[in-house]
């Protein structure tokens, strides 16, 4: 199954801080998925992530394989890019001793615009992470990290 | 979703069950109706009406009945495995 395409996106930034409070989430979280919300500005196509929202994995079963988040805390995320007067522009959850890429999961459920990003948790510690963005064809294209100027 | 909105987040309905407040969006942003409804005109599979904070579904679904300063929220389902 194809899950992956080439396609190009103008990339992604995560701030220092932003980073932080994801990897931190993913190895609290090991060996269970983590999952939350991240927010920004899209400035010429690139996203520039500078606040985290972590939220609870809601899933009861193979917390694992497998995350879920609440409508509540969907809203929650809502009000949080309103109320900071940033953009919520996607989702990261982590890949407990698996690779960064999009699982056909990852795929069947996936919603156009977010980007997911993903973090590889190995043994426990972060070991990478990727960000995809479904492309025009409903495939999971990369987005590169583009540093600051 | 904003981008089928031009860019606004709230949009206020005067539509007095959740059917006639989501008919109303839908007919102020037509991109929007894409997004949000089937070629049936229902609401796709992937996402969830909240009235305050009850999911429709455990209430009357699309009949509910909203008041003037009811807020209702379309979430879409967001996971991953
Ligand atoms: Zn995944």
């Amino acid at each position: 199954m194809q899950i992956t395409s080439k396609a190009i996106f103008p990339g992604i930034n995560l701030s220092e801080k932003a980073k932080k409070i994801i990897f931190e989430d993913a190895q609290k979280t090991y060996p269970h998925e983590c999952c939350g919300f991240f927010f920004g500005k899209q400035i010429e196509g690139r996203r520039q992530i500078t606040e985290v929202l972590v939220v609870d994995n809601s899933v009861q079963e193979n917390r694992a394989r497998r995350f879920e988040i609440t409508a509540l805390d969907y809203m929650r995320a809502e009000r949080k890019a309103i109320e900071e007067d940033l953009d919520l522009l996607g989702v990261y959850h982590s890949h407990p001793d698996h690779p960064a890429i999009p699982s056909s999961h990852d795929l069947a459920v996936a919603l156009p615009f977010f980007s997911y990003v993903i973090v590889s948790v190995q043994k426990g510690e972060v070991n990478h992470w990727r960000s995809w963005q479904l492309d025009e064809g409903g495939l999971f294209a990369e987005e590169k990290e583009r540093h600051n100027k | 979703m904003r981008k089928f909105t031009e860019n606004n987040a709230s949009f206020d309905s005067t539509g007095n069950t959740v059917q006639a407040a989501l008919a109303d969006l839908v007919g102020t942003y037509d991109l929007l109706g894409k997004q949000l409804l089937n070629e049936e005109g229902k609401l796709r599979s992937f996402l969830k009406v909240y009235v305050g904070d009850e999911d429709i579904k455990a209430l009357d679904g699309v009949d509910t009945a909203l008041k003037e300063d009811t807020v209702l929220s379309i979430i879409p389902a967001i996971a991953g495995g």
